[in-house]
């Protein structure tokens, strides 16, 4: 075929739509949130005191304000991954603000807590529950996560598998603080983080072979 | 540049408007471009020129698929290179070679040579024989036959609907063929 020819199939096929990322992933988000909220309701449940402690307890406060921030940031990387003229450097700055983030927050605990109180709060109760729950609830995103990553052309395919990972996990931790009260930004650094790292990772494995254009 | 820029990126909106007329022009000219770009990554590393035609198809089909990947705001030659880089690199590896690829880009520094038209003229690859019968024969209607919607529904006697659909299926199948370490050559 030559060059002429395959041009000729190019602008006839000129009208087919072609869907942009941002539509599709936050198609994906609208779509998987609710499965991932009925296994929370179902599996779990939302703690009852949330809304009293979201108002008094920092700790808790901080639990969401750090998912959250980092769900925006992360949103605004995988958007910009998915892009062939994407660098490395646009989820460096946004893991680089998540990281100064958490360690301010470790920081700050370990000087409000008497040494004697550092283990307890940092491994809290049901570690292992959390570990498995996060990565449960954000299966279902992940799934479509990636799926809807497949409308772009990433540089790197693996880093922007990765990325909606991170963003998928971050959605399964933000679902499981509801109900998990843990409060204190040690469990949060650890077990949280382990967690969305797995996420993270397997997005990677995945995306690195799913996402080639 | 800056005009070859505005023109481009002119006739690119048109086109992502639905302007076919600007959408053939702007391809046609890209393709032109592409084999200077990617003669110049090959070179980079120390390849020969030999599957050229291949990779510049390989990425004008990729500019077409990945069109909305491009933001209109932004600029359009430093995208348009940035997916010839990624094919081409993607081309190589496949070929066995391990590439390194420097953040920077030095492609503005090296000469550039002197068009190859006959290339145009080069039947890439048989690339068409790997897909399956209908796509096949429809994208071979349209890109080789040069014939429109309307007349290759109306030869395989199929609406006109089928024949787009199974065109950008065909188109996306091309894509994936490329992307798999042996095609037929």
């Amino acid at each position: 075929m030559k060059t002429d020819d395959l041009i000729n199939a190019l602008a006839t096929d000129l009208p087919a739509k072609q869907e942009r990322v941002e539509t599709a992933l936050w198609r994906a988000i609208a779509i998987s949130l609710p499965v991932s909220v009925l296994i929370l309701l179902l599996a779990l449940h939302i703690r009852a005191d949330l809304w009293a402690m979201l108002l008094s307890s920092p700790r808790v406060l901080f639990k969401f304000v750090f998912t959250g921030l980092t769900l925006a940031l992360t949103i605004w990387s995988v958007r910009e991954l998915s892009r062939p003229t994407a660098t490395a450097r646009s989820i460096a700055r946004t893991l680089a603000v998540a990281i100064v983030l958490l360690a301010s927050a470790v920081c700050a605990e370990l000087y409000a807590l008497p040494q004697s109180a550092w283990k307890a709060a940092w491994m809290g109760d049901a570690a292992m529950v959390c570990m498995a729950m996060i990565p449960l609830l954000s299966l279902a995103p992940l799934i479509a996560i990636l799926l809807a990553l497949q409308a772009g052309a990433p540089h790197s395919p693996w880093l922007a598998g990765a990325a909606g990972g991170l963003l998928a996990g971050t959605i399964g931790a933000a679902l499981y603080a509801t109900h998990c009260t843990n409060d204190s930004p040690l469990f949060v650094a650890s077990w949280y983080a382990l967690a969305i790292a797995a996420v993270t990772a397997a997005g990677g494995l995945i995306g690195g072979r799913l996402l080639r254009w | 540049m800056d005009d070859r820029e505005r023109v481009w990126a002119d006739d690119m909106r048109a086109g992502l408007a639905g302007d076919e007329a600007a959408y053939r022009r702007v391809l046609a000219s890209l393709a032109v471009f592409l084999r200077m770009q990617v003669r110049q990554v090959l070179n980079r590393y120390g390849q020969s020129a030999a599957d050229l035609e291949d990779i510049v198809q390989e990425t004008l089909l990729a500019i077409h698929l990945k069109r909305q990947s491009w933001r209109p705001a932004e600029p359009f030659v430093p995208w348009v290179r940035a997916v010839a880089r990624n094919k081409t690199i993607d081309a190589l590896r496949r070929k066995g070679r391990r590439v390194n690829v420097p953040i920077e880009d030095v492609i503005e520094t090296l000469p550039a040579e002197p068009q190859a038209e006959h290339l145009s003229e080069h039947d890439a690859v048989q690339i068409l024989s790997n897909l399956n019968g209908r796509q096949r024969d429809i994208v071979q209607s349209i890109s080789i036959d040069g014939a429109s919607i309307r007349e290759t529904a109306q030869k395989y006697e199929i609406s006109e609907g089928a024949v787009r659909v199974a065109l950008h299926r065909g188109l996306q199948a091309l894509a994936k063929i490329y992307r798999s370490t042996g095609h037929e050559n």
